[in-house]
C-alpha cells in the first residue's frame, strides 16, 4: 500500500484529468455527436421506409379488397339484373299468355253469343215458319177435313211426320 | 489478430535482437555499467528490479539499450521534464539526467537542485549538494515535487487521444458524404453501435442513455486501446498507472453522483422500507459505497489487471535467463517463447475484457444514478 | 535467496482461495443457468461478467491493501 501511494503521481493525475477533460469535450463535439446523429437518423431513415413499405402494403391489400368488393359488387348487381330480366320476361309472357287467354275467353264468349243469338234468330224464325207451315196445314187440314175426314187425320199425321224440328 | 501477431513479431524481433546485444539492460542501476557482464540481467532480482522499473512511469521513451565497448548504449529519445518547484516551474529535457535514476546526477536550474530516483524527480533542500538515503532507501534531504512532465504515459495519453480524435472524426465526416462507411469506418462502426447498444442503453435506459454515450464511447475506446497499446514493445503501461485509472474512476463518480435524481438520493441517505433507527447506519455504509467503494474497484481492478499483465509476459520472457542454466539458451527461449505468447493471447482478451467491464460498469453506476421510481 | 514466507503471502494464497472459490461458484451457476434456458445466454453472461468484475475487484483491493 505505501509503495503503490508512493509510486501515485498527482502530476500524472492533473495532466490525465486535464487532457481526459480536452479528449471528451473534443471526441462529443467533433465524433460522438455527428456520429450519434447521422446513426440514428440513418436508423429512423431505415425505420420509416419500412413502415412506408408496410403501409404500401397494407395499402395495396386494401385496394386489392376494395377490387374484389366491387368485382363481387357488379357481380351481384349483373345477377340482381339478369334476374330482373327473366322475371320481367317471365311476367311478359304470363302477361301474354292472360290476355291471349282473355282474348279467346271474349272470343269464345262472343262466338257463344253470336250461336245463341243465331239460333235465338233461327228458332224465332222457325216458330214463324212452323206457325206459317202450320197455319198452312191448318189451311190444308181444313181444306181437306172438308172433303174426307179420315183423309184428314191421315194427312195431319204425314205433315206432323214430315215437320221435324230441326 | 493482426494486432497480437504483429506484436508477437516484434517481439520475437526485438528478443532476437537483444540476446544478439548480449544485453537486455536496465538503465536503473549505473553500478550495472562497471560490472564484467556489461549490464546483462542474469538474476532474478535483477530482473524483478527490471520489471518493476517498466511498470512505472518513466520520463524518457527508451525502447532498449546495451553496452558495446564498455560504454552503455540507450535507444531512445527524451521527453521533457515540466515539474513545479520551489523555484517556480522549470523545463528541461530528461536528457539532462542522463539515463541516471538513483540520484546521482544532480541537475541545477536556478537555485533550484533536481534528481530523479526511481523514476520520481525529488527536489533537493536547501543547502543540500547531493541526495542522502536512509536505511530504507529513502531519501532524506529532498522531497517530491508536482511533476507535469510529459512522461511516457502522458505521451501515450496524448497519441491515443490524436489517434481517437482522427479515426472517429473521419467517421463522422463520412456520414456527411453516405449512409453506409467504407474502409476502417466500416471496422469503427459496430463498436459504436455495440457500445450504444449493449452497454449504454440496456444499462442506463431508453430515456437518458444519450447523454451519456458520449462519456461512455470516449471511455472505452481510450481504455480499450491504450491497454492494446501496452501489449506493443513500445513499453507504454498507461493503463496500469494509479493516477490515470483513478482519473477515469473519478470522472464516472462525479458523473453518476452529478446526475444523481431524487430517488437515488433518497435510497442512499434514507432507505424507505426498513426500520428508522437502521436508516442512519444504512446511510453511511450506502455513502460510502457510492462515493468510495465503487470508484476504488473500478481504479483497482483496471489498474491490477493491466500491471500484472505485464508482469506476467515480462516474467515468463524473463525465462529466457533465468532458466538459461539449467535449460540451455535453446530451451528456455523456446519455452518463454511458447508462454509468453499464449499469455499475450490471453492479454489481448483482457484488454478488450477491462475496457468493456470499465464502461459497463461506469454505465451501471449511471443508470442507478438516472434510475426513476417504479413502485 | 532463502525462502521467506510471510504473513502477507499467506493472507494473499487466502484471497485467492476465496476469490476462486468464488468465480468457481459465479461460473458454474451461470453455465447451469445457461444449460437450463440457452435463449437467456446474453443476459446470465452480462450479468456473469458483472458479478465477477465485482469479485475480482474486492480480490484485487485486498491483496493491495495487504501489499
Amino acid at each position: 500500500m505505501d509503495k503503490l501511494l508512493n509510486d501515485f503521481s498527482p502530476g500524472l493525475f492533473l495532466v490525465q484529468t486535464i487532457l481526459l477533460l480536452l479528449l471528451i469535450f473534443l471526441m462529443v463535439k467533433f465524433a460522438w455527436k455527428p456520429i450519434m446523429d447521422s446513426l440514428s437518423e440513418r436508423e429512423e431513415g431505415i425505420q420509416g421506409a419500412l413502415d412506408a413499405a408496410e403501409n404500401a402494403k397494407k395499402e395495396m391489400q386494401n385496394l386489392q379488397a376494395d377490387n374484389e368488393k366491387l368485382l363481387k359488387e357488379a357481380r351481384a348487381e349483373r345477377e340482381a339484373m339478369l334476374k330482373e330480366a327473366r322475371e320481367i320476361k317471365e311476367k311478359m309472357i304470363a302477361d301474354a299468355k292472360g290476355e291471349a287467354q282473355e282474348q279467346a275467353n271474349k272470343m269464345v264468349a262472343q262466338a257463344q253469343e253470336s250461336i245463341r243469338s243465331e239460333k235465338q234468330a233461327a228458332l224465332a224464325e222457325l216458330k214463324s215458319q212452323v206457325a206459317n207451315i202450320s197455319v198452312e196445314i191448318a189451311e190444308k187440314v181444313v181444306r181437306g177435313e172438308l172433303a174426307d175426314k179420315d183423309k184428314q187425320l191421315s194427312l195431319i199425321d204425314k205433315m206432323l211426320g214430315d215437320v221435324t224440328l230441326n | 489478430m493482426r494486432i497480437v501477431q504483429k506484436s508477437i513479431k516484434f517481439l520475437t524481433v526485438l528478443a532476437i535482437a537483444l540476446c544478439s546485444f548480449h544485453g537486455f539492460a536496465s538503465d536503473t542501476d549505473k553500478k550495472h555499467d562497471t560490472q564484467d557482464d556489461g549490464g546483462m540481467i542474469n538474476t532474478k532480482e535483477e530482473v524483478e528490479a527490471y520489471i518493476l522499473h517498466h511498470i512505472q512511469d518513466s520520463h524518457d521513451f527508451n525502447l532498449f539499450s546495451y553496452t558495446s565497448d564498455g560504454e552503455r548504449k540507450h535507444f531512445g529519445f527524451p521527453l521533457p521534464v515540466i515539474v513545479w518547484t520551489s523555484g517556480g516551474l522549470k523545463t528541461f529535457m530528461s536528457s539532462e539526467f542522463h539515463h541516471d535514476d538513483s540520484g546521482h546526477e544532480i541537475v541545477e536550474k536556478g537555485d533550484v537542485k533536481l534528481t530523479k530516483i526511481h523514476g520520481k524527480i525529488y527536489e533537493l533542500d536547501a543547502g543540500a549538494a547531493e541526495v542522502k538515503f536512509d536505511a530504507d532507501h529513502h531519501a532524506t534531504n529532498a522531497h517530491k515535487v508536482l511533476d507535469l512532465s510529459i512522461t511516457k504515459s502522458v505521451m501515450g495519453v496524448l497519441l491515443v487521444g490524436l489517434l481517437l480524435l482522427w479515426w472517429f472524426s473521419s467517421l463522422a465526416r463520412q456520414y456527411k458524404k453516405r449512409q453506409v462507411p467504407t474502409g476502417f469506418g466500416r471496422v469503427l462502426e459496430p463498436l459504436v453501435l455495440y457500445v450504444r447498444d449493449e452497454i449504454a442503453r440496456p444499462n442506463i435506459g431508453e430515456k437518458h442513455y444519450r447523454r451519456f454515450t458520449g462519456y461512455l464511447l470516449t471511455v472505452f475506446f481510450f481504455i480499450w486501446i491504450l491497454n492494446l497499446l501496452g501489449l506493443t514493445p513500445l513499453g507504454f503501461n498507461v493503463t496500469g498507472q494509479l493516477a490515470v485509472t483513478a482519473c477515469l474512476a473519478i470522472f464516472t463518480l462525479v458523473i453518476y453522483t452529478a446526475s444523481g435524481n431524487k430517488h437515488y438520493w433518497g435510497h442512499i441517505l434514507w432507505m424507505p422500507g426498513v426500520p428508522v433507527l437502521i436508516r442512519p447506519v444504512l446511510a453511511i455504509i450506502e455513502l460510502a459505497g457510492a462515493l468510495v467503494i465503487k470508484p476504488f474497484s473500478l481504479l483497482v481492478r483496471l489498474f491490477a489487471n493491466i500491471s500484472a499483465g505485464h508482469i506476467v509476459v515480462m516474467s515468463l520472457i524473463a525465462i529466457m535467463f533465468t532458466l538459461k542454466q539449467s535449460l540451455g539458451v535453446v530451451g528456455a527461449t523456446g519455452l518463454s517463447l511458447v508462454l509468453s505468447f499464449f499469455i499475450t493471447l490471453i492479454e489481448v482478451l483482457v484488454a478488450f475484457l477491462q475496457a468493456y467491464i470499465f464502461t459497463m460498469l461506469s454505465a451501471l453506476f449511471i443508470g442507478m444514478a438516472v434510475e426513476e421510481a417504479h413502485h | 535467496m532463502e525462502p521467506v514466507v510471510t504473513y502477507n503471502l499467506i493472507g494473499a494464497g487466502l484471497i485467492v482461495i476465496g476469490a476462486g472459490i468464488g468465480l468457481g461458484q459465479i461460473g458454474g451457476k451461470a453455465m447451469e443457468g445457461i444449460a437450463r434456458q440457452p435463449e437467456a445466454t446474453n443476459k446470465i453472461q452480462t450479468a456473469m461478467i458483472i458479478i465477477a468484475a465485482l469479485l475480482e475487484g474486492l480480490a484485487f483491493g485486498a491483496l493491495f491493501l495487504g501489499k
